[in-house]
């Protein structure tokens, strides 16, 4: 016979009473918990995958799109830019680092990106089997990657274009993968790697000769290729215009040569101090767009604030309302219980003791509500990780605690206890003799 | 004001202190178990003044060495008889003896009881388990507060049976208040309480249960 037993005793002999306070309060911190674990897993995918990257160039158009496509390939691209505005950025002095990114096709949902080593180096990518691309057609792909889409080295596949499904299928041009990277935790383990020289080749964009075509502008696609012979409509493609891979296009025709273009830039300067007018001045001198990650995330955070604050709330709300339930049940409880409370000092028990008896049964109560609660917070966050996963590559599992999660259990474990503070008082001032006489 | 003369017993006596409802009873015994403070006098019990102790030392000191028995049992309804009779033990502080429990259920004849809830006992076997929680520390006074009231002649006949027989069994000192006229046949020391006093005060002077 302990304090424990005893409070559990009475706990369990009210089973439809607890099981609603135990419910509520869990909901309440499931709630709180998935909320925690969606902003801590997106807040630190947000800050690992832009690590060192102090400005992305690009297309104009949206900023925040700019970011999301070219660091988190979340979102499609703006668009593509020619090599030789690009050119002048990376050869910039302020620039440490400029790797370029060609973007736009997938294989069975995984995105490729035609970039150089010096993108896996800087996110740290190592091989785990194989080695790096070399000659054009050949890739390197994320653990992730390789293991959703079953690809190991030597194995082929075929780019599609396109973000989504039914985006044409560039079949003339297999990729065979020469290698696997270890995980690393960032996006690189859901990419596909791959030179640029390779995404121009499937493209069939060519150095020596150009084929010109016809100058269409591909908005509104990714459509189906029509059949084999024929163009793949590119929509925010690496090439602004294309034709079928090496297909004899009207040689020389002096239309509109295609050019070799990038999707982006990531830039790593020398110095801080570029920040302040580098931006600047590739927004007012060219016709690109820059976006610096920091400023840009800060401000989808800002976007989902609002919509986390309020889940939030609501969380803490069912908390609060939890909290009451249980004030009120034990205060219930109690006025059936003064008699019992009475014998219990006639038994020797002092007055500390029936406090510390009442308090016990409000932390009981919150504990098993927030044991519920981690449980079912994590069991949802699993879930959504899973659904989120195929689509954002956010990498969310029910795995694993964080640090705030430990201050909610003892916000919650605190919260019932007060709870229970004014019941113990009442506890701790039973008068014996008079409940007794009155009983 | 309830005033009590010198009210003074031996170790192992059995007392009776009789009275109409009110005349003060529950108040004495209440005052004996240390649960009211004598306005003016001394209660000593087994040689203790319970003057001299503290709250949480009375709460203990009661636990220990005074066993109470009421008129309603008022068992703790979710624990099962053992429990209730081991929280005995755990809130007096002492050591738990699980084998304490059936020897104690044995001499009341409710051994078959342990596991029952109190909701699950007829009255008569929740009386034995009241008084099995009372004897359970091993007591030296034994205060049974109308125990044989809203009993039958059998019942009473046979609850005083069971509360002699265990204050003997542990030389305890047995002091029954009642108001039953059946009881006072039994027993030899009596006080008799017959001022209508309220419950307001208490004057007991030298009440005594060594």
């Amino acid at each position: 016979m302990n304090l424990v037993k005893l409070s559990y005793s009475y706990i369990r002999k009210r089973p439809f009473g607890t099981s609603l306070n135990v419910l509520i309060l869990a909901l309440g911190i499931a709630t709180i918990i998935v909320l925690l674990l969606v902003s801590e897993r997106m807040q630190d995918n947000l800050t690992r995958n832009a690590e060192g990257i102090d400005l992305v160039v690009g297309a104009k158009g949206s900023p925040l799109q700019l970011i999301l496509s070219a660091l988190y390939h979340i979102d499609a691209p703006t668009g593509n830019i020619s090599i030789g505005e690009a050119e002048v950025i990376m050869q910039d002095p302020v620039v440490e680092q400029a790797i370029p990114l060609a973007l736009g096709d997938t294989y069975r949902g995984l995105r490729i990106v035609g970039t150089t080593h010096a993108y896996p180096n800087h996110f740290g990518g190592n091989t785990e089997r194989g080695r790096l691309w070399e000659s054009d057609l050949e890739a390197t792909v994320g653990a992730v990657a390789a293991r959703e889409a079953r690809l190991d080295v030597d194995s082929t596949f075929y780019s599609a274009h396109g973000l989504g499904a039914g985006g044409g299928v560039h079949d003339e041009h297999p990729i065979t993968v020469v290698g696997v990277l270890a995980e690393t935790g960032t996006i690189l383990d859901r990419l596909l790697l791959t030179s640029i020289e390779t995404i121009w080749d499937v493209h069939g964009i060519d150095d020596e000769e150009s084929h010109a075509h016809e100058g269409e502008d591909h908005a509104g696609d990714p459509i189906s290729n029509d059949d084999g012979h024929d163009d793949h409509e590119h929509e925010e493609e690496i090439a602004s215009s294309q034709s079928t891979g090496r297909s004899p296009g009207p040689p020389g025709t002096d239309s509109q040569a295609p050019e070799r273009e990038y999707t982006a830039i990531l830039i790593q300067y020398t110095s801080p101090l570029a920040a302040l007018a580098f931006p600047r001045f590739i927004s007012t001198e060219t016709n690109l767009q820059a976006a610096v990650p920091a400023f840009e995330t800060a401000r989808l955070f800002d976007l989902l604030g609002v919509g986390f604050d309020a889940v939030r709330i609501f969380g803490f709300i069912l908390v609060l309302v939890a909290i009451l339930s249980v004030f009120v049940a034990l205060l219930n409880a109690l006025k059936d219980r003064r008699y019992d409370l009475a014998i219990m000092r006639t038994l020797g028990a002092s007055r500390g003791k029936l406090m510390a008896h009442v308090l016990l049964e409000g932390l009981l109560l919150a504990g098993m509500g927030t044991v519920l609660g981690l449980l079912l917070g994590h069991i949802a966050a699993a879930g959504i990780g899973s659904a989120v996963e195929q689509a954002q590559g956010l990498a969310l599992s029910g795995f694993g605690f964080i640090r705030e999660e430990f201050i909610i259990v003892a916000l919650a474990l605190g919260a019932g206890l007060l709870a229970a503070i004014i019941p113990a008082i009442q506890a701790y001032r039973t008068d014996v003799a008079s409940t007794l006489a009155s009983g | 004001m309830l005033q009590v003369p010198r009210f003074a017993g031996n170790q192992g006596e059995e007392h009776l202190v009789i009275g109409l409802s009110g005349s003060g009873k529950s108040t004495l015994l209440h005052a004996m178990a240390g649960l009211l403070k004598p306005t003016e006098g001394t209660v000593n019990i087994a040689g203790q003044d319970l003057a001299r102790l503290s709250v949480n030392e009375l709460d203990r000191f009661r636990g220990r060495t005074i066993g109470i028995v009421f008129q309603q049992m008022h068992l703790v309804p979710t624990l099962t008889v053992r429990d209730n009779l081991l929280l005995a033990q755990y809130m007096a502080g002492l050591r738990h003896r699980p084998g304490r429990v059936a020897e104690v259920l044995g001499s009341l004849d409710v051994e078959d009881k342990q596991d029952a809830y109190p909701s699950q006992l007829s009255y008569g076997q929740m009386q034995r388990i009241g008084i099995a929680r009372a004897v359970m520390n091993e007591p030296q006074l034994i205060l049974a507060d109308e125990p044989t009231a809203s009993l039958d002649d059998l019942r009473s006949q046979k609850v005083l049976e069971l509360l002699t027989h265990q204050a003997e069994v542990h030389g305890a000192t047995l002091v029954i208040a009642s108001h039953d006229q059946r009881v006072k046949r039994r027993f030899e020391k009596q006080l008799v309480l017959n001022d209508v006093a309220s419950d307001q005060g208490l004057d007991h002077r030298d009440a005594k249960t060594p």
